[in-house]
């Protein structure tokens, strides 16, 4: 399907939401709020995203961004979400029950960032070890112990 | 050939021999004699962490085999390897793993540290929180590899320059065991 009719039906669900075509795929800027309602939209409306192939998020120093990767294995189209976060407070919804796979990459995004994640099952670091302080992919990271700054 | 010749032309043997009638006689020492003995059979532990581990198995497959030298035998468990190849970048969490490693090996054991990331950190010393910069933080080191990743010709080299090293003189357990006498 085309862009123009994912961004008609997205619209048709999030009036707030907007949309940058510049690169590769259809980028959708969302209030992180609406994050869940779209969500199940996007993956049991007749657009049947039913892949989610990336799970991310970005430091920009000012706020945190959430990028979330959707592709549908039926109609072979892919687009891009996006939530900006409040960097002293990261929290958005969990899409685990809708996509199985972000419960893993959650873990991740939560231990290397500090994103909360609503109702996630399981909740706790993936591959750093339990007692690790900081959230080592931000920024403003600092560790003097076994970090060498250039 | 004669055994004595045989032996006399690998001008490696640490000793003469004197052929006499109905055999002969080998002029050695014990030190020298076990330490070319060792040089010569080094079993490797199947040991990578990384891309140096590509670079290993290649060398040890038929293009460059290392078997030639007297190291084919990689051996899974730490307790039948002789020298360990830190094949790879160390990371905090598998710093424990390598001491326990090397802990379990049998004395004599040998260290090479192959590539950049296992001599320095390499491309992560800078900027990286889960890197150890060099695995001679860890445990000691015989011989230094440069390379990113380093090519088959030189992990060779530096198999020969271990055996050369433990050939030429005392190893480094030997060296404590004296000094504590």
């Amino acid at each position: 399907m085309t862009n123009e009719e994912i961004k008609e039906h997205i619209s048709s669900v999030l009036p707030t939401a907007t949309f940058d075509e510049t690169g590769e795929w259809l980028n959708v800027l969302i209030e992180p709020g609406s994050w869940m309602q779209l969500a199940k939209s996007l993956r049991f409306s007749t657009f049947n995203f039913d892949y989610l192939f990336c799970l991310t998020c970005i430091d920009w120093k000012t706020h945190l961004t959430m990028v979330y990767h959707l592709s549908s294995s039926v109609h072979r189209h892919t687009i891009v979400i996006k939530a900006n976060l409040d960097r002293n407070d990261p929290v958005i919804e969990t899409v685990c029950d809708i996509w199985r796979t972000a419960e893993f990459h959650e873990r991740e995004t939560f231990e290397l960032f500090g994103v909360k994640f609503h109702n996630h099952p399981d909740l706790r670091s993936l591959i750093l070890t339990d007692d690790f302080d900081g959230y080592p992919l931000r920024k403003d990271f600092e560790d003097p112990i076994n970090m060498i700054k250039l | 050939m004669e055994l004595a010749e045989q032996v006399n032309s690998q001008a490696e043997f640490p000793g003469e021999i004197h052929q006499t009638a109905g055999g002969g006689i080998i002029i050695s020492s014990f030190d020298g004699l076990i330490n070319w003995a060792r040089a010569n059979s080094l079993w490797p532990l199947t040991f990578a962490t990384s891309c140096c581990g590509i670079e290993m198995m290649s060398t040890a497959s038929s293009k460059y085999d290392f078997s030639r030298f007297g190291f084919e035998v990689a051996r899974a468990t730490p307790r039948q390897a002789d020298v360990i190849i830190i094949a790879g970048t160390i990371v905090n969490k598998m710093g424990p793993v390598l001491k326990r490693l090397y802990d379990q090996m049998a004395d004599p054991k040998y260290v090479i540290a192959m590539g950049a990331c296992a001599i320095s950190g390499g491309p992560f010393f800078y900027n990286t929180y889960s890197v150890v910069k060099g695995a001679d933080h860890i445990i000691p080191v015989d011989v230094y590899i440069p390379g990113c990743p380093p090519r088959p010709e030189a992990l060779l080299h530096a198999l020969i320059s271990l055996q050369e090293k433990i050939k030429s003189g005392l190893t480094r357990e030997q060296i404590k065991e004296e000094s504590k006498g």
